[in-house]
């Protein structure tokens, strides 16, 4: 276990590189054709922090921290993990499908989404607005391309995933359906009898990433409602369990998803748990359940985008 | 007045399950959840044609929702069976969210509504049901009243594209309507034309207002009887038409007068045709154990109700 002192030197140390490391993958981008693979998916990290930060400014509202802390994690699997069609369809047939469990962190969502090609990125400039398609929490109401399923009240996405998947072998369609959900959406109910049928029925086409981050709204998730060894808990249900420890670190997201894709066909549902950092990215909402669901001011937005230089180019 | 025969009674949920059996043979897409209740249900049929489309998920009715908004991407077109309290109140969050606002072609099954479920008490007598489905924007309500009906409408939602509640009951009550019959979603039934007043019957209480209707024939009062099935999207038309022939009204329902099939109809009528109305429905109230028949007398539900509620409503015009 990390102390509090740990923690916050980790985050001195990281505050004072992130500049630097921020300025190297800058200079990596102007010389693209040069880049590695992982340096253009951690340039693209980069923007979505950017694109997270300023949609949450700009209607000073939103989740900025669950949203930072699993950028990594949509980047990789929108650019390198998912096999995917380029043109949206809802039936998602012949495609990998990803279902997003813990909607509030839809600004990564619609980041990534628009980056990857299923909306324009000048888009992102409408979020929480009126009569927008980027609603607060995702809704296939407004016909954003990407969104299968509306979701905010949490606990919803893994059955949602459950049928998708079954329907996925009656069609015999051999690609998988991912799912993520937030660690403190894990004590609602509903999650846990859809763990059981998942485990029960053998829905190995199926991968839920549980975004470890230890932070809910009130506080840890250890003083508001403490879950215990989850990994156990999966386990005991018949789960597959593969732990990603740098859920922030991209080499480490594609190698442990790897793994998690090895793993299906096998009888059992994959579960990987993502140990992130909440606010990951911009040093002062790292390590804190604060910046849950609170947008920064011009100053701390300033401050903030000045640890992640521009990349790809703002919208 | 016309004659209406029971050609034996039989419960509407069998119905269900008989249309559910022959949607397994005549469309593939079709598949279908269970949440511990096949028998109940009466799936059996389609669990022995079709088990790789059939889905028991257990005592957990929001994961069977869920599931079955999940199904619907893919191409699927997922009939979830369970009791009706099971089917709305305990999986209302997951419905609103999931399947209505996600805008899925889930078709929501739900047996033993209402008050004659009888025995087992309150716990499981829904009297809200329709009035929480149909609060929900896009959800399509269904009540349906004998057999042949509701066999009738399962096959008819099948080729509906959107969400669906469809409500019917446990016991056996006369089956009348024609075998052959063309289900049409949001279309009102005339089943005797009238001019004295006007009966609006949904569910088991359409029975009931056929015969109270020949009582009411008997002291010479004409009563137009309209079954009205389809609760949303409601037939305002009809409704509208029938209330300016007779000036009064009276809805009858297995359901609580808030929210229910009256309310849809009072909103319709003080919109356009202002009139009496008299409301045969549970009155803001939770059942209670005792045998069907029992209950719909002691509650208020059956054809002497809607024979004293039309002579009271007769007397308002």
């Amino acid at each position: 276990m990390l102390t509090k002192t740990n923690k916050s030197l980790i985050t001195a140390i990281y505050s004072i590189l992130l500049p630097f490391y921020n300025t190297v993958l800058l200079q990596l981008k102007n010389q693209s054709t040069n880049m590695s693979d992982i340096q253009k998916l951690e340039a693209l990290v980069i923007q979505v922090r950017r694109d997270i930060l300023r949609q949450v400014h700009k209607v000073n509202s939103g989740h900025p921290g669950g949203s930072l802390g699993c950028a990594e994690f949509f980047v990789a699997l929108y650019q390198e993990v998912m096999d995917r069609k380029e043109e949206f369809s809802m039936d998602g047939k012949d495609e990998d499908l990803f279902f997003l469990s813990n909607g509030h962190i839809s600004p990564v969502f619609y980041s990534v989404l628009a980056r990857s090609g299923y909306f324009p990125v000048e888009e992102l400039n409408t979020f929480r607005l009126l009569n927008s398609r980027l609603q607060g929490h995702p809704t296939t109401h407004e016909g954003l391309p990407g969104i299968r399923m509306a979701s905010g009240s949490l606990g919803q996405g893994i059955s949602v995933a459950i049928g998708a998947a079954q329907v996925k072998k009656l069609n015999n369609d051999n690609h998988l359906v991912y799912v993520l959900c937030g660690d403190g959406e894990l004590q609602e109910g509903q999650n846990w009898e859809a763990i059981m049928y998942a485990a029960g029925n053998k829905v190995d086409n199926l991968i839920v990433s549980i975004d470890l981050n230890g932070q809910q709204i009130d506080g840890s998730t250890d003083t508001v409602l403490p879950m215990g060894n989850i990994q156990g808990k999966f386990e005991a249900f018949g789960w597959d369990v593969i732990n990603i420890e740098k859920g922030n670190d991209l080499e480490a997201i594609l190698s442990g998803m790897k793994t998690a894709k090895a793993k299906t066909g096998n009888g059992k549902p994959i579960c990987v748990l993502l140990h992130t950092v909440m606010g990951n990215g911009v040093d002062f909402m790292m390590h804190t359940h604060a910046w849950h669901g609170k947008a920064p001011n011009d100053e701390q937005l300033e401050d903030a985008l000045s640890q992640n230089p521009e990349t790809l180019g703002d919208y | 007045m016309k004659k209406y025969t029971n050609t034996g009674s039989k419960d509407t949920r069998s119905g269900f399950g008989d249309g559910l059996t022959q949607l397994g043979q005549t469309n593939e897409n079709v598949v279908a959840l269970c949440a511990d209740l096949i028998g109940s249900l009466k799936m059996d049929d389609f669990k022995k044609n079709h088990p790789e489309r059939f889905f028991q998920v257990g005592i957990a009715e929001a994961n069977m929702i869920g599931m079955a908004a999940g199904m619907t991407i893919g191409g699927k077109i997922p009939f979830t069976g369970t009791f009706a309290n099971f089917s709305t109140g305990r999986v209302y969050d997951q419905i609103r969210q999931s399947v209505a606002y996600s805008g899925k072609n889930v078709k929501i099954c739900a047996s033993h509504a209402g008050i004659t479920l009888g025995e087992d008490g309150a716990t499981h007598q829904i009297l809200e049901d329709i009035g929480l489905m149909k609060m929900l924007p896009g959800m399509t309500v269904i009540n349906t009243c004998d057999y042949n009906q509701t066999k009738a409408a399962t096959l008819a939602i099948a080729d509906y594209d959107g969400p669906v509640y469809l409500r019917f009951g446990r016991p056996k009550v006369a089956n009348f309507t024609p075998e052959d019959q063309t289900f049409e979603i949001g279309k009102a039934v005339h089943l005797q034309e009238g001019t004295d007043v006007t009966i609006v019957a949904t569910g088991h209480l359409v029975w009931e207002a056929l015969l109270a209707a020949e009582t009411l024939n008997e002291q010479g009062i004409s009563a137009e009887v309209i079954n009205i099935h389809t609760i949303k999207p409601l037939d305002a038309k009809a409704i509208i038409a029938s209330a300016n022939k007779t000036k009064c009204i009276v809805t009858a329902e297995e359901h609580n007068y808030l929210g229910g099939l009256g309310e849809s109809v009072a909103r319709v009528l003080a919109e356009n045709a202002p009139t009496p109305q008299e409301f045969v429905a549970t009155k803001d109230t939770f059942g209670e154990s005792g045998t069907p028949a029992q209950l719909m007398e002691k509650y208020g539900l059956n054809a002497d109700a809607i024979v004293k509620a039309s002579l009271k409503v007769i007397a308002r015009k």
